[in-house]
């Protein structure tokens, strides 16, 4: 067993990384990407945790719920993206200001 | 050094590297690979933290049902030009910043004593595919219920916003 700051090193460089990534990309799909990684450092934290408590898995069964919800953030987020990206013609979120013309 | 250290620290490294790299990337293509080879390397640091069932899923998860989402998306909103999509940064000051400032923030309290750390057992986790099935349907049968309705609703709710038909009963 590794020693535990270890994980937590890599999972707060992860989440400074999506928040940089969803900060200054000029594309919303990029901005998705840095999303996914923010959501991952936060199952790499709880799995981490998990190994401290040998006789229970509930921070496993948590890491799982965290995926199913990342899924579904991803396809309502790329449909989001695909349906504004025909209606306004641009990637770049800073120029989509307003929700109707 | 043993060989397990050896690949514990070698699939870090691949995760902490991608996950910088993807700041600097401009291209979006580029940027959805090394997304996937932050979490595949992810998946094998899970393995290595005794949770096989996650690092499974995430595999199954993240390289079969993303990547082709993601690819799917980039290909649906980008011109066909023949050259590549490139990116542009912006407020690259202030977020460099903010996540310079979180980052050392963050590290700064993990290098602290953690209380929580030092009194823990060290022997190893017992938990395997068998226990998180029995868990998911024993106690955590509602959690499991709700995520089936919450993934069926985004389902739908995805291919009504991204479909191209109009309505008709206005």
């Amino acid at each position: 067993m590794f020693p535990i700051t270890h994980y937590l090193f890599l999972g707060a460089l992860l989440f400074c990384s999506g928040l940089v990534v969803v900060i200054i990309k000029k594309n919303m799909i990029l901005v998705l990407l840095g999303i996914e990684l923010m959501l991952n450092a936060s199952n790499l934290n709880l799995v981490a945790f998990n190994q401290l408590y040998p006789n229970s898995i509930q921070g496993q069964i948590f890491a799982l719920f965290v995926i199913v919800v990342a899924v579904c953030e991803a396809a309502v987020g790329l449909a989001i993206v695909i349906s504004v990206y025909k209606y306004f013609q641009t990637p770049v979120p800073d120029e989509i200001s307003e929700l109707k013309e | 050094m043993s060989i397990s250290a050896l690949v514990f620290y070698f699939f870090e490294f691949i995760a902490a590297g991608s996950a910088v790299a993807l700041i600097f990337v401009r291209n979006v293509f580029y940027g959805a690979l090394l997304l996937i080879a932050c979490l595949l390397a992810l998946a094998a640091i899970y393995v290595l933290a005794f949770a096989e069932f996650i690092a499974v899923t995430q595999i199954l998860v993240y390289a079969g049902g993303i990547l082709v989402l993601i690819l799917f998306g980039i290909m649906l909103t980008t011109k066909i030009s023949g050259k590549p999509l490139m990116v542009e940064h912006q407020y690259i000051f202030s977020g460099v910043t903010i996540g310079i400032a979180f980052l050392s923030l963050l590290i700064y309290f993990f290098s602290q004593e953690l209380s929580f750390v030092t009194h823990a057992s060290q022997q190893r986790v017992v938990a395997n595919v068998n226990s998180i099935g029995l868990a998911i349907m024993t106690d955590f049968v509602l959690p499991f219920e709700i995520a089936g309705i919450l993934l069926l609703i985004a389902l739908i709710g995805a291919a009504v916003t991204a479909s191209t038909a109009k309505s008709t009963n206005t």
